[in-house]
């Protein structure tokens, strides 16, 4: 069974942001960076899909030279080799998708994973798109997953609001994983040397045919207003709370 | 940048890190952080080493990781090795005792002074986790001089009888395998590999320790244990030779106890901001500054002393002294660290809901094993003025 698995990486979800100077994303000087946590998920159930049929597992990653620590990070999980699209530009979902789509195509699949959305951008397009591309069947949020081999069908379970549903797709297909598909292995040492030699295939999104025209761009990112400080009542609590419940009925006009 | 990062790398040593050291590093750090912190309070008061780490540390690579493949290592760096001690001492200095002895102790004698049958046959396992190994060089009559010790080899048709006692063992009631450090019939000292079912081999737990208290010390018997020839290590000749596993030991503690000074100041930084007294929080207060400033000084000298050290290492030209220097200062830094941690964080400072106590306990420990801070002012002594004062 050969596995794509599409690899984000994202600013270190306990990092600081800073807006950058022109007012259109993040400062990213500083930042620690880290692979979507949700695609991690989707890697370490490409892996052990991978233990159970056999295979490969293929990472896919697109940005700049940074990224190769995403990939030499996925290649230490476990992944066999990878895929970078390198590249300094700025890309909406559906180029993102595009490119993706692109590898993927040249590559081959049974199956692709992916997280359910990544933790910075919170778009939840790419998983989507990319099988929309690649014209193949998609279950997202997926919790839970059984894979048949034999049939080449795969039955998963998709987290909904308040239920779950489950989902019957043939091979090949696209899934994005929800927190709680799996625990994600620690990379273990001697894979983290070994991960040094993996190949790493590097494409330019000239060599693959895609673009840099935005269908969507960032117009402008502001940090949240901050939260005005709170306020104490002082005084007996009967009083107070006489107080507080008036404050909320008649400022905060929750009551 | 916050508080946390700041404290972990004041002088950003991270970029001289390759990207494979820093992998090794989180890994290690998520692993102790999920692992050992939430539960090492607990530990450390029942006295007992959860032996259910020791095949999760080997999955994940720790034991020998500098060894070549072949021998079931992962060939880390000088530089990658240290930072496994430093994260696992982060955790506790007991936890990184057992894989310094596992690695640096008993994997390396056996991979420096042991023939080709015995690395095969040793060291694979050991990595694995499945034997745990120490290494018996302390008496109880012989600690900063260990040449003086009365441990016994002495030759029989058939190999060696071996006959005395070591104290101080980390590992001895973990171990399956014991390096035991004798001296022969000529009174050369020569290391033997006895595994611990052997006849007249017993070893007894220290119970008595308030130190170090996650981590399983001993007292070896060897009452004429008999060992066959392939028990010898042939390559060891002399005290040079467990030294030499010594050297190896020391670069370990050199960067384990930045972990330990680290985790201190980590939690008195975050307590400082919290912690009201006086109408303000401590961290506005001079001599709350003033100390967390010193705290975090000693820490960036000791990690600018690991980091050397650990180039000098992989470029070949470490010398013994220069160890010494920074396992006697580094040590005895970490020590002061936990203390002034301890003494700020008041009255909850002698708790072990708080790491510091039990960091400044067990440091207590460190400052004096593997050479004590006089015997390592010695050596740089004799190295700096070609005077033996021992």
């Amino acid at each position: 069974m050969k596995i794509l698995v599409m690899v984000k990486q994202v600013p270190d979800t306990a990092t600081r942001i800073r807006i950058n100077s022109d007012g259109t994303g993040i400062a990213t000087d500083g930042i620690k960076w880290i692979i979507n946590p949700y695609d991690e998920f989707a890697l370490e159930e490409a892996l052990r899909l991978r233990e159970k049929f056999g295979g490969e597992v293929v990472a896919v990653a697109l940005g700049p030279s940074r990224v190769e620590e995403a990939i030499r990070q996925s290649l230490a999980m476990g992944a066999d080799r990878a895929v970078h699209i390198k590249t300094e530009a700025e890309l909406d979902a559906s180029l993102v998708a595009e490119a993706l789509g692109a590898v993927a195509r040249e590559e081959g699949f049974d199956l692709i994973l992916t997280g359910k959305q990544a933790v910075d951008d919170d778009a939840a397009q790419v998983g989507a798109r990319l099988a929309v591309v690649l014209g193949v069947p998609q279950v997202t949020v997926v919790l839970k997953l059984e894979v048949d081999a034999e049939s080449r069908r795969v039955r998963a379970e998709r987290e909904l609001e308040g239920a779950s549903e489950m989902v019957e797709a043939p091979l090949p297909a696209v899934l994005t994983a929800q927190r709680g598909l799996n625990e994600p292995r620690y990379p273990t040492l001697p894979n983290i040397m070994k991960a040094k030699r993996k190949p790493v295939t590097v494409k330019t999104l000239e060599e693959l045919g895609v673009g840099t025209v935005l269908q969507a761009r960032v117009m402008a990112l502001t940090l949240p207003s901050e939260r005005p400080a709170g306020r104490i009542l002082e005084g007996e609590p009967e009083e107070t709370v006489r107080e507080l419940v008036r404050l909320l009925h008649e400022e905060a006009k929750v009551l | 940048m916050d508080t946390a990062s700041l404290i972990d790398d004041y002088f950003m040593l991270d970029m001289g890190l390759t990207p494979e050291e820093r992998a090794v590093r989180d890994t290690i750090r998520h692993f102790v952080e999920v692992e050992v912190r939430p539960n090492a309070g607990r530990w450390w008061l029942e006295g007992v080493f959860p032996t259910e780490l020791i095949p999760r540390l080997a999955d994940l690579g720790v034991f020998g990781a500098m060894l070549p493949e072949e021998y079931g290592g992962a060939g880390l760096s000088a530089v990658g090795y240290g930072l496994i001690m430093q994260e696992l001492e982060r955790g506790d200095s007991g936890l990184r005792s057992l894989a310094s002895v596992q690695s640096s102790l008993a994997m390396f004698a056996v991979y420096r002074f042991g023939s080709e049958s015995q690395k095969l046959h040793y060291l694979p396992a050991m990595a694995r986790g499945e034997m745990i190994g120490c290494f018996g060089l302390t008496e109880p009559d012989a600690g900063s001089d260990p040449g003086a010790m009365r441990t016994r080899a002495l030759k029989t048709e058939s190999g060696y009888v071996i006959s005395g006692a070591k104290r101080w063992i980390t590992n001895g009631n973990l171990a399956q395998m014991a390096v035991v450090w004798a001296k022969d019939d000529e009174g050369v000292i020569r290391g033997f590999i006895v595994p611990v079912e052997s006849p007249g081999f017993r070893a007894k737990k220290i119970e008595t320790k308030a130190s170090m208290r996650m981590s399983v010390t001993s007292e070896l018997y060897l009452d004429d244990v008999e060992v066959p020839q392939t028990a010898l290590l042939p390559a060891s000749r002399g005290l040079g030779s467990p030294l030499a596993c010594l050297t190896q030991a020391r670069y370990g503690i050199v960067w384990g106890v930045v972990g330990a000074a680290l985790d201190c100041l980590a939690e008195v930084a975050e307590y400082v901001k919290t912690r009201v007294a006086f109408g303000r929080p401590l961290a506005r207060t001079q001599l709350i500054q003033e100390r967390l400033v010193d705290m975090l000084s000693r820490i960036v000298a000791m990690q600018l002393r690991a980091f050397q050290l650990g180039r000098l290492y992989q470029a070949g030209t470490l010398r013994p002294p220069q160890v010494s220097l920074a396992k006697r200062d580094n040590a005895r830094a970490a020590l002061e660290v936990a203390r002034l941690a301890r003494e700020i964080l008041g009255g909850n400072g002698i708790s072990v809901d708080y790491g510091p106590i039990r960091h400044m306990l067990n440091l207590e420990t460190v400052d004096t094993y593997e050479g004590t801070y006089e015997v390592h002012t010695l050596a740089v002594g004799r190295d700096l003025l070609q005077e033996n004062a021992f």
